[in-house]
């Protein structure tokens, strides 16, 4: 077995008992991302020299005795929307195509701070806008399991990076299921954070209300390690809450009496049958340990993915403006004054997919439709919340597939905006709701993976990772078979 | 028979608050430095960037609503103002919207120098950040941006349309800057436009229940500016009536170079600037503990205090108002009338004019002094009592305002005070008419004024010591 096949967990033990180095962890995945990176796609900027001068830094530190954190010489790859100083940050976009910021976002900076080794800037969905990761204006990223498909998106790039030993694990950003789908459809485990438990600063803001960094990895523990090292309070992000979290280095794998709620409203006509198959079994599976599943309803959930599209977009719209050819990125060549200057630098810089948010975001906040929709839509986010808490009343926690249907073929969804925009209809009214959502794989259903999506109260996250723990032990402790890629 | 009209003005007050740092991110908040120096990503739109609020804009503003005695919404939240230009990095300024930080005020504006004052009403104040500034050079063919002024924090002041006339919108808006000043929260620096106003400009026939149509004029800088732009605008809308046309609704730029306003934009090209809730700010929410804190931080405000120097002392109107001009200046005058040792109008005679004066030439304050109220008032105390001669005040003056010393120190090491011994002058009056044989004659052949003169030499050859009514009374004997 190669070094880049471990998780973190295992290669820090490794670290610490030196039978290899960081330097050697590198070098294998920098290996791996040789073999297959081609064919994967999976990321927009690779840091070779920067992960190796990492890793040996770390290398440094062991060598002299000191102490090494969990995440010390793990590669990581980060999303190609998080900030990194002097290091390409594009959101795979044109708009951004030689944007270098000037500062680190904190989640970078409190990995650098944990001795991480940063792969590269992962592929995406352009500005963090679609399901499939088509949209990004460098390249389509392969979902390693089948290259013919999609990996999911927007955090495509990230979930490819992971799964196919590219990187042990990623950061992504959710903002309708930019994490969770393409976990489920990558089939490793990632987790959308409750909103306010990770800080955005430095994110490029896509939905401010609803953006959320959070973690990819191969096993529960890794996830975990890798969310208590980028949670808490920033004071650069006044969304951030003021509380204290665990270390998340402990898991309780005991269901027993653990009341799991399943909405009926997920397993809809929509969903394929196979999916509903596969999330029902796996939920069998943790009712036979002991967990007792409820039945239950939410009814909010139809009307989800329109307060969606509308919150989003008028946000966006807004968050968007800034690339106007001022200050940074892209700014058209030819141009006739300042008005033709914003015109044509946002017309070429942005892809169809990005304007066509604008353009419905900025409609929705026009004066007179202001009320009508964006108005309409915060209303429901708060009756929305409200029947979430009702839900968690009754259980504590509630199990929906991830994705409605297994990845789907590149090219084949990306004419149609609303059959794109359906893939996201499981994992969007958390982020509505500001709940954590995790995704864990469940099954395989025609060689494809499929993710089972484990949504708690508020900041319930060492609950989720207690019980996806749990499950993984079911599954004789591994849920993410890697692809050989051969 | 040619109509009359009433001028109904509101004005939109935009002024800068002097917190020590921005109001979105703790850049210095400071006027002159270098291009593109104070600036951080925030201040540049930087993508990935955000906001965080700078509690002490919220307890300025709020000192601002009690002191124009507002309603302060306790709870409230900051919104986005969307629109594109090169000056604002991030394509929408955070201002407030539907629930500004305070609302429902008034504040009784000193209209003339009976003292009588107009109750203006405020109907909103809220906070807001800065644009940077486009800069203009001959050298360089586009635009250049700087920065530094992006995230400096403003109050934006809003009055009901309650004003009648420019030299009410003129005492209105010395009230606000007065106030502002009292408060320490704004440098008041109208040239580097610590202050900017937009004024709403309607006229109607007098008589008439219903507002005309308004226009309103962006950015009109200076407050003399602001009376120029409301008696132009006045006269071009009753001009317009007059002719038998309509006011339309519209937006028109000041020039106040030329005295004229052009048409900026009409109703139809009104920006719509899809305000909504900022969502990278939690509400803002001001404890009740703080309120009541800040509330009892308000000090007495200048209209009362000009009032009540003119009742209580008698003060004409110009000395009082110059007085209350500024706090430090009315504090001292009060300290010195504490000490009950000389006249308030003595006072403020001194504090106004000779005092006024080296300060200004050498561009320093009282603070800067170690002219206490004691050592001023001994002084003038002097001179009530005809120790020394006024003259002589003023040399003492220029002595104890830097130094250590007592008015009595320098007035003995001086040798300053006033001969009143007719023995010691009449030798002084024998030699200066000795000496001014013309003069002498002019006098006596009627021109009295040339006494004046003859005065001034005795008082030059006294070193300023002869007490000049002994002098003039001697002379008059002596040429009578």
């Amino acid at each position: 077995m190669s070094l880049y096949q471990h998780t973190a967990k295992e290669l820090h033990e490794k670290l610490l008992k030196k039978e290899c180095s960081a330097k050697e962890i590198a070098e294998s995945v920098f290996a791996r991302i040789d073999a297959c990176e081609e064919r994967v796609g999976a990321y927009v900027t690779l840091e070779r020299e920067g992960a190796m001068a990492a890793a040996q830094a770390v290398d440094q530190k062991i060598a002299a005795g000191e102490s090494i954190g969990p995440l010390a010489g793990i590669p990581v790859a980060v999303k190609d929307n998080i900030c990194t100083k002097g290091v390409l940050t594009t959101c795979a976009s044109r708009m951004l195509y030689n944007f270098r910021p000037p500062y680190d976002a904190t989640v970078v900076e409190k990995l650098r701070g944990a001795d991480y080794v940063m792969t590269g800037k992962a592929n995406m969905d352009e500005f963090a806008m679609g399901s499939s990761c088509e949209t990004s204006y460098f390249k389509k990223t392969a979902n390693p399991h089948d290259l013919a498909r999609v990996p999911g998106g927007s955090s495509g790039g990230s979930a490819a990076a992971v799964a196919a030993g590219e990187a042990v694990l990623a950061l992504g950003s959710d903002t309708g299921g930019s994490i969770r789908q393409p976990a489920s459809l990558c089939g490793v485990i990632g987790l959308k954070p409750t909103y306010g438990s990770v800080s955005r600063y430095g994110l490029v803001a896509f939905a401010s209300s609803l953006d959320q960094i959070g973690p990819f990895g191969r096993c529960v523990e890794d996830v975990a390690a890798l969310y208590g090292a980028i949670c808490g309070r920033d004071k650069m992000d006044a969304t951030t809450a003021r509380r204290d979290y665990p270390d998340f280095s402990a898991f309780n794998g005991d269901v027993r009496g653990l009341r799991i709620g399943i909405p009926k409203e997920y397993f809809g006509p929509g969903v394929d049958p196979e999916v509903k198959e596969l999330v029902h079994a796996a939920l069998r599976e943790l009712e036979s340990a002991g967990a007792v599943l409820k039945e239950l309803s939410l009814p909010g959930t139809d009307y989800a993915l329109s307060a969606y599209y509308i919150i989003s977009s008028a946000e966006a719209s807004s968050n968007l403006a800034r690339f106007d050819g001022v200050k940074y990125g892209y700014r058209a060549e030819e141009y006739d004054g300042l008005l033709d200057m914003y015109e044509k630098t946002r017309s070429q810089g942005f892809g169809d997919e990005v304007k066509r948010r604008i353009m419905l975001g900025t409609f929705v906040l026009s004066s007179g439709y202001y009320d009508a929709y964006y108005n309409k839509a915060k209303l429901f986010q708060k009756a929305l919340r409200a029947e979430f808490v009702a839900a968690f009343e009754d259980c504590d926690l509630i199990a929906t597939p991830t994705s409605p249907t297994v990845a789907f073929r590149l090219e084949e969804n990306v004419d149609d905006p609303l059959k794109m925009y359906a893939a996201d209809v499981c994992t969007i009214a958390v982020n509505i709701a500001g709940l954590p959502g995790l995704s864990v794989p469940c099954g395989v259903s025609e060689g494809l993976p499929v993710g089972m999506q484990l949504i708690g109260p508020r900041f319930s996250e060492q609950r989720l990772f207690d019980t996806a723990y749990a499950f993984q032990q079911l599954r004789g402790g591994s849920l993410c078979p890697m692809p050989e890629l051969a | 028979m040619r109509m009359k009209y009433i001028t109904v003005i509101g004005l939109e007050v935009h002024a800068e608050l002097s917190t020590k740092t921005k109001i979105y991110c703790s850049c210095k908040n400071s006027f002159g430095s270098e291009v593109n120096s104070n600036c951080c990503p925030n201040c540049t739109g930087m993508p990935g960037s955000l906001p965080t609020l700078n509690e002490k804009v919220v307890e300025y503003a709020i000192r601002m609503g009690y002191a124009t005695n507002c309603t302060i919404n306790p709870v409230c939240k900051a919104d986005r103002k969307n629109y594109f230009y090169p000056d604002l990095p991030k394509a929408y300024q955070i201002s407030q919207f539907d629930i500004p930080l305070c609302e429902h005020g008034y504040i009784d504006a000193v209209v003339d120098e009976e003292g009588n004052t107009k109750r203006v009403g405020i109907t909103r104040i809220h906070i807001e950040e800065d644009a940077g500034k486009l800069i203009h050079s001959e050298s360089f063919s586009g635009s250049l941006v700087d920065l530094n002024r992006c995230g400096v924090p403003l109050i934006e002041i809003v009055s009901e349309p309650d004003l009648r006339s420019a030299h009410e919108a003129k005492a209105y808006l010395d009230s606000i800057r007065a106030i502002l000043q009292y408060l320490d929260i704004s440098d008041c620096k109208m040239q580097e436009g610590s202050i900017r106003c937009d004024v709403n400009v309607s006229v109607m026939p007098e008589g008439a229940t219903e507002f005309g149509t308004r226009c309103e004029m962006k950015n009109v800088n200076g407050f003399s500016a602001v009376e120029r732009a409301i008696e132009y605008e006045a006269r071009r809308q009753i001009e317009v009536l007059e002719a038998g046309g309509t006011i339309s609704q519209e937006t028109r730029r000041w020039d106040d170079l030329a005295g004229k306003n052009y048409l900026l934009r009409s109703k139809e090209d009104a920006q719509d600037y899809r305000y909504f809730p900022e969502p990278d700010l939690g509400a803002i929410v001001v404890p009740e503990e703080l309120l009541e804190e800040l509330r009892a931080t308000i000090p007495e405000l200048p209209g009362h205090k000009l009032l009540r120097y003119m009742k209580e002392t008698g003060l004409p109107f110009f000395d009082a108002n110059l007085l209350c001009e500024n706090p430090d200046k009315a504090d001292y005058f009060e300290r010195c009338l504490a000490l009950g040792r000389c006249q308030p109008k003595a006072v403020s005679n001194w504090l106004l004019g000779d005092v006024s004066r080296i300060l200004n030439e050498k561009n320093k304050t009282l603070a800067d002094t170690k002219l206490t109220p004691e050592k001023l008032c001994d002084m003038i105390a002097l001179i009530e009592k005809k120790t020394i001669s006024n003259t002589a005040g003023k040399t003492v003056l220029e002595e104890i305002i830097w130094s250590d010393k007592t008015p009595d120190d320098v007035v003995k090491e001086k040798g300053l005070a006033q001969i009143s011994d007719t023995g010691a002058l009449e030798a002084v009056v024998r030699s200066v008419i000795d000496a001014n044989e013309k003069v002498v004659n002019d006098y006596r052949g009627g021109k009295t004024n040339a006494l004046g003169f003859l005065v001034g030499q005795c008082m030059r050859q006294s070193k300023g010591q002869g007490n000049p009514a002994v002098i003039r009374e001697l002379l008059e004997k002596a040429l009578g």
